[in-house]
């Protein structure tokens, strides 16, 4: 497993954030892989770098998705997945967005993300400005909602059969048999740090107040 | 009255001049020779294509987000489901990808047994491949030929794990079991026999003059367009780039193994046969090695908490019987961090970006599929051919569509 300890990896990510210092911003290296997080409006910036600089090289835009984190304020991340040939390296570079900013679209440098950045519109609705063909690529004609949001219901919301009586497709409202379950198998008191074993069910009762002791009223017996 | 004089699409009008509209012609998703269900919207001019247009989706099944409500061991079948035509290369990269989260490394056995079934894996996807794109271009006999061989390798499938297609073998931390007696001996006969059906299905197509009409000069992709398209596995090296994951980045027990990497000299669809042809004989080659050199030993980690003890312990032992309950309910936990991983698989780079939260399930599993990168390239492949030549190029283009839809 030489990738893990390829010294030249961090060397990259030095110049890399030396070249290109404001729109980086941070450079990590997590189990051998090269990451870079980056200001939003520069992405195209550091894409063109890193597809032309002759120390990247990353000619090839292999995979660009989306990862849905809801908690967060810009909730989505975009994140595109590079690779050099001719230097035998991969890169990942990473920004955040939410539901109403666009992200430049990088078909323009790679005419690969065309698709990659359908995909993430129509699964997450992270939205790509000056894209040539922004329409939906997975989902049915017609479909509403982004169905891989961590908001949007596994079972979705409508379901499609085939009506002999009306000789057609019809869509209705899902109708589950039996109600969905999502079982949560994590045993609560293994594996936690010690920050969260607060948390363990019934904590909140041992937490609270305890009820004020009953003022004295009778004097003890003698 | 006179004939009117037809103009093209975008010449001028006069009076008595009919202007030729281009039409559309929607090819699929029920067509033979669409490999699956890809509705292609071709605009034609006459016979020639002005702008291909691919509406994929039809075969989709949301696997990313089923993956995400499953623990990590639940989400290994979904990856046999993705190319079902080498289920087993799809789940090396899922195996790969949790193992480099977890921070642990199969035992030699099972590296040597998973790069054996992924060169099977290879050989499968490359039978069915080759052979249907001679059919799609008119040549029968190759796929008679070819799926009685592929009858055979998806029998070492059975003999293995016990299902032709859905394997669930390779899991996170090994194979599910070792090899049955007797299997490696009839690998062997297989690849003694092979390469004569190779050369039988040769000897049809590789000097045929239809075949090379309907092949040669079609589709060429050069270096810098198999680039800029992300095209990986036999699409670049068929336009000469000498790039296989393999060597460049081996994984596994690769390393270790001996093999050639054919490329091509045009990038057009005949090369891409070629490099396929040949591709075959490297696999046996790396079949027989890893065959001969396969070490003995364990064939998965002995890391309870990620692979289950075995079923003698768990009559004897209270310690791996609260393992095996664990592993089969709770599953493992895998510490927060996130991988891009990525095997060669037989139809290029499949890789799998997976991100962990620290919990018993995946936060996000993305499936880079190879050929959802070789399908949006229709257009620019297409454009300027003829209508038949759509059929080669998808024929070569080697697409699935239970990993392009997900």
């Amino acid at each position: 497993m030489a990738a893990y300890l390829d010294p030249s990896l961090a060397a990259l990510g030095d110049k890399i954030k030396a070249d290109l210092d404001a729109d980086i911003l941070a450079v990590e290296i997590e189990k051998g892989e090269l990451c870079l997080t980056v200001a939003r409006a520069s992405i195209l910036r550091v894409l063109g770098h890193l597809r032309d600089d002759a120390d990247c090289k990353f000619a090839a835009l292999m995979d660009l998705c989306g990862v849905d984190w809801p908690e967060r304020v810009e909730r989505f991340d975009v994140v595109y997945n590079l690779l050099s040939m001719r230097h035998n390296r991969r890169i990942r570079v990473k920004l955040s967005t939410d539901e109403n900013t666009p992200v430049e679209s990088a078909v323009g440098l790679f005419p690969a993300a065309g698709w990659f950045e359908r995909e993430a519109w129509d699964l997450y609705g992270i939205y790509f400005a000056n894209h040539p063909d922004l329409r939906r690529l997975l989902t049915d004609y017609g479909f509403e909602g982004h169905p891989l949001r961590k908001d949007f219901p596994l079972t979705g919301y409508v379901e499609v059969r085939y009506d002999a009586a009306e000789q057609r497709v019809v869509y209705e409202p899902v109708k589950l048999t039996q109600d969905f379950r999502s079982f949560d198998f994590l045993s609560p008191w293994e594996g936690l740090g010690l920050a969260q074993l607060g948390k363990l069910p019934g904590d909140e009762k041992a937490a609270a107040p305890a009820p004020a002791a009953p003022a004295p009223t009778a004097p003890a017996k003698a | 009255m006179a004939e009117p004089t037809l103009v093209p699409s975008d010449g001028e009008q006069t009076p008595g001049q009919v202007r030729i509209k281009n039409y559309s012609l929607n090819f699929g998703p029920q067509h033979p020779a669409a490999h699956g269900v890809l509705r292609l919207v071709l605009e034609l001019d006459g016979e020639v294509i002005e702008r291909a247009d691919p509406h994929i989706g039809l075969l989709h099944r949301g696997t990313e987000k089923l993956i995400e409500y499953k623990t990590y061991l639940q989400a290994v079948p979904y990856f046999d489901r993705l190319d079902y035509v080498s289920p087993m290369n799809q789940e090396h990269a899922y195996a790969l990808a949790v193992e480099k989260l977890l921070g642990i490394e199969a035992p030699p056995r099972a590296q040597y047994i998973r790069v054996l079934y992924a060169e099977i894996g290879r050989i499968l996807n490359h039978i069915l491949n080759v052979t249907t794109f001679a059919l799609d271009v008119g040549a029968m006999t190759p796929l008679l030929w070819g799926f009685e061989e592929r009858e055979t390798l998806m029998e070492f499938y059975e003999r293995v794990c016990g299902a032709r297609l859905h394997a669930a073998y390779f899991r996170p931390g090994g194979v599910s079991q070792d090899l049955p007696p007797g299997l490696a001996e009839d690998m062997l006969k297989f690849i003694a026999h092979f390469p004569k059906v190779l050369d039988d299905i040769e000897s049809l197509l590789t000097e045929n003059r239809i075949f090379k009409q309907r092949t040669v000069d079609i589709g060429v992709v050069s270096k810098a367009d198999a680039l800029a398209w992300g095209f990986s596995g036999p699409m670049v090296r068929g336009s000469g780039i000498p790039w296989d994951l393999r060597k460049a980045q081996p994984y596994d027990a690769y390393e270790a193994m001996e093999f050639d990497v054919p490329i091509g000299k045009n990038g057009d669809c005949y090369d891409r046969y070629l490099v396929r042809m040949d591709e075959m004989r490297q696999s046996l080659r790396i079949m027989k090695q890893a065959i001969e050199k396969m070490p003995g030993g364990p064939v998965k980690t002995d890391d309870r908490k990620v692979a289950p003890p075995p079923r003698a312990d768990m009559k004897r032992s209270m310690e791996a019987l609260i393992h095996h309950f664990k592993l089969y309910t709770e599953g493992y936990r895998v510490p927060a961090g996130e991988t891009y991983t990525a095997v060669e698989a037989p139809k290029g780079e499949f890789g799998v970006y997976l991100v962990s939260d620290g919990t018993n399930r995946p936060y996000r599993c993305k499936i880079r599929a190879p050929g959802f990168a070789f399908l949006q390239a229709m257009d620019f492949l297409a454009k300027g051919h003829m209508l038949a030549d759509v059929v080669a190029i998808i024929g070569s283009l080697d697409i699935v569509f239970g990993e392009i839809d997900r």
